[in-house]
């Protein structure tokens, strides 16, 4: 029947009591990411058959990555002190994935977002933070992100109405991983976790994940990982002894130091979707080829390892017809 | 002579320099000369004779891997910029 004027009163509700409604916001979805298997890769890399490797699918985040939870955790603070407020707009330098976070959760909480992105980021990424409406500053790709990252200090020196999260300086960004995914790990292995590996980017996952699992077991050894080189197309890692080091970034934090090479990468992309059915982005692909590599010299452990993003975002990169 | 612009994480291989100008008629040929004048850069440019498969290299804003890759010609006043994957959040 259709609704008309006349006939209105007979589909209304019997009770006017208020409807329990199963619902949620995208930014509570952020965060409980599932706990993979990697199974054939251990198989694949001969790993002892009493080492497990697993890894956290950060793809499944409302934005698409890893991202969401630092970027919550910096808007909640800068909220909670007071320095981001109504009709103020968000700042920050991204390669990306941050800027993506911060895009999808501003538009939802009412804030401007303004962003300082390399010129040769990724065409889908692009793509993303203009659906959500932010506004990009392009910054010359041959400085890469230390040159969004002065583009970035130059905007919010100049405009005292911007609140400039600064995600590589911002202990928020650590924090969330302290209190969030550390705590997902160590309840997902039941407490058996004895090794994590993370790269390096504003190393605020390694640091804050390392330091609360340093507290709940003193002797899981934590190991970071970065590109072998300068130059590499390991997108969302930082070759620290050459860039802009964070003012995060603890040094003397890990236990060991990997490095990954670009191609062994790309190369371990194509393994994890044509033999593990995980489609998973560049920095995920060399978290993986990094955790091998610990777990590889183990008799006995359990490996964790983070995966950023999904390959959605990389899909018009060559290697994947390699 | 063509230009080739350097990223700054290549610049310790080029002694500082964000610009080389080197000879050559085609991009391949351009590339060659500046491995010759600083060979510091081949191993990060270079796997074997190949081009590692992340190094971009555009002409005038344009990815030579959607012209004639090696092959491009270049002009004199040709600019090719060497473009870097982006680091860290």
């Amino acid at each position: 029947m259709i609704a008309t004027r006349d006939n209105l009163t007979d589909l209304r509700p019997h009770s006017f009591a208020a409807p329990r409604l199963d619902t949620t916001r995208p930014e509570d979805l952020i965060g409980n990411t599932p706990l993979l298997r990697l199974d054939r890769a251990a198989a694949a890399f001969a790993l002892s058959t009493r080492v497990t490797l697993l890894a956290k699918a950060e793809w499944v985040n409302p934005g698409g990555s890893v991202k969401d939870r630092a970027a919550r955790h910096i808007i909640h603070e800068a909220e909670r002190r007071g320095l981001l407020r109504p009709g103020m707009t968000l700042l920050d330098a991204t390669s990306g994935n941050t800027g993506i976070a911060y895009a999808m959760l501003g538009a939802a909480r009412g804030y401007r977002v303004k962003l300082a992105v390399p010129e040769n980021v990724s065409p889908e990424r692009l793509a993303i933070l203009r659906a959500y409406g932010a506004e990009l500053v392009l910054t010359d790709p041959l400085d890469g992100s230390d040159g969004a990252i002065l583009e970035a200090r130059r905007i919010a020196a100049a405009d005292p109405t911007v609140y400039y999260a600064d995600q590589y300086n911002n202990p928020a960004n650590w924090q969330a991983h302290y209190l969030t995914t550390a705590e997902e790990i160590w309840r997902q292995t039941d407490g058996t976790i004895s090794h994590f590996v993370a790269g390096l980017g504003t190393s605020g996952t390694f640091t804050g994940v390392t330091r609360r699992l340093r507290e709940l077991n003193s002797a899981v050894a934590c190991v970071s990982a970065q590109p072998d080189s300068p130059f590499n197309g390991l997108e969302g890692w930082k070759h620290m002894a050459t860039a802009i080091v964070p003012g995060i970034y603890d040094a003397a934090l890990a236990d060991g130091n990997v490095t990954v090479r670009t191609e062994e990468a790309h190369a371990m992309a194509r393994f994890l979707a044509r033999h593990e059915g995980i489609l998973v982005g560049v920095s995920a692909a060399a978290a993986v080829v990094a955790a091998l590599s610990v777990a590889r010299e183990l008799d006995e452990g359990v490996v964790v390892t983070v995966l950023p993003d999904s390959g959605y975002k990389y899909l018009s990169e060559r290697f994947w017809l390699e | 002579m063509t230009t080739i612009r350097i990223p700054t994480p290549l610049r310790p291989y080029t002694g500082g320099n964000s610009a080389v100008a080197v000879s050559g008629a085609t991009v391949g040929e351009a590339l060659a000369d500046l491995t010759r004048l600083h060979p510091q850069l081949r191993p990060h440019l270079y796997d074997g004779e190949e081009l590692r498969s992340f190094v971009n290299v555009y002409l005038n804003k344009e990815d030579v891997r959607g012209l004639q890759g090696a092959q491009t010609a270049v002009a004199a006043a040709d600019t090719l910029m060497i473009i870097p994957s982006i680091a860290g959040g």
